[in-house]
């Protein structure tokens, strides 16, 4: 039985679907949410590199490229915000970060 | 079964255990941990798939620098498990009725529609009797084709570099310093009072304070701003 692009790309979407369901698991806690978020680029990433591969197209690994630098940016800020966050309210509760709601 | 196959499933096993655990999980820190876990699953899978160079990006940037920063910021805060763990199972049945959804759907569609197992020959593309090696084709790919859209991820990183130190930066309000503009800049009458004061104290008069002269700040450089 030879591995198809399918099968890749069905671990891609149970991945996605798993990260889906631990952003709804861990409502409250912020830090596993930012890394739901990493497993879903994950994910993502996965199909664009089993389709590259498959197509035999390099596009597809540059803008995995990409999504890696978006993704670290990404992580790097949302991590300081938090730090941030916790240092004026003393807490990372999602449900009490709601000074903008008014 | 040919071995890639046997380690795609060993990898894939691995990689959807460990992301389970990561949404599971009540410890942020092993959170964290399994989620190291699952990228060195998946850069074993991009392995398998001839991204070398990805797959070791992967680790690299991920498990070096991202997860570590992850971890620390983790271990950093005071976290109150407790009641971040309260009502975690209320949102279970919506969230995997979600999960399954999505996975359902997103199977259906990637099973019925790709079915591809050879690498398929680009169109028009010559069979090389030695092909370039992954890092050469990317490198190529990126500093000629995609040179513009790099130098913005550069770009990119410095804004995230400068935001993340300005955003998490901080002026101690306890250290001592000086403050050479304010030391060039002070005046005499900063430095000295001048009381004014009989200079005969009669006997049974109340007593004025001696003081004649005493500088109010004696290190004012030293004083909290």
């Amino acid at each position: 039985m030879t591995i198809t692009l399918g099968h890749f790309l069905t671990l891609g979407a149970i991945l996605f679907a798993l990260s889906v369901t631990g952003i709804f698991l861990n409502r409250k806690n912020i830090i596993v949410i930012l890394m739901a978020i990493e497993l879903m680029l994950l994910a993502v990433n996965m199909n664009f590199v089993a389709f590259s591969h498959y197509l035999n197209d390099i596009q597809g690994q540059v803008f995995v490229f990409f999504i890696l630098t978006v993704a670290a940016a990404e992580s790097a800020i949302g991590l300081a915000i938090l730090v941030l966050l916790f240092r004026n309210r003393s807490t990372i509760h999602v449900d009490e970060l709601n000074t903008l709601k008014g | 079964m040919d071995p890639q196959a046997v380690l795609f499933y060993v990898f894939s096993a691995i990689l959807l255990f460990a992301a389970f655990r990561v949404i599971t999980v009540s410890n942020p820190v092993h959170a964290a941990l399994f989620l190291v876990l699952s990228f060195f699953q998946a850069s074993g899978i991009w392995m398998l798939l001839e991204a070398e160079f990805l797959s070791i990006t992967l680790v690299l940037v991920y498990v070096g620098a991202v997860m570590v920063l992850f971890l620390f910021v983790v271990m950093m805060l005071d976290v109150d498990l407790e009641s971040l763990r309260k009502g975690f199972w209320r949102n279970f049945h919506l969230a995997a009725t979600l999960g399954a959804v999505v996975a359902l759907e997103l199977t259906a569609v990637l099973m019925g529609g790709f079915r591809l197992s050879q690498p398929a020959r680009a169109v028009g593309a010559v069979v090389d009797a030695a092909p370039i090696p992954n890092t050469q084709a990317l490198g190529i790919a990126l500093y000629t084709e995609f040179l513009y859209p790099l130098e913005l991820a550069a770009v990119i990183l410095l804004v995230a570099i400068i935001a993340a130190i300005a955003l998490t930066l901080r002026k101690r309000k306890d250290s001592k310093f000086q403050d050479p503009s304010e030391q060039i800049r002070v005046q005499p009458k900063d430095r000295m009072r001048l009381v004014k004061m009989k200079s005969v104290v009669e006997v049974g008069e109340v007593v004025e304070p001696m003081a004649t002269t005493q500088p109010t700040q004696s290190t004012p450089a030293q004083e909290k701003k």
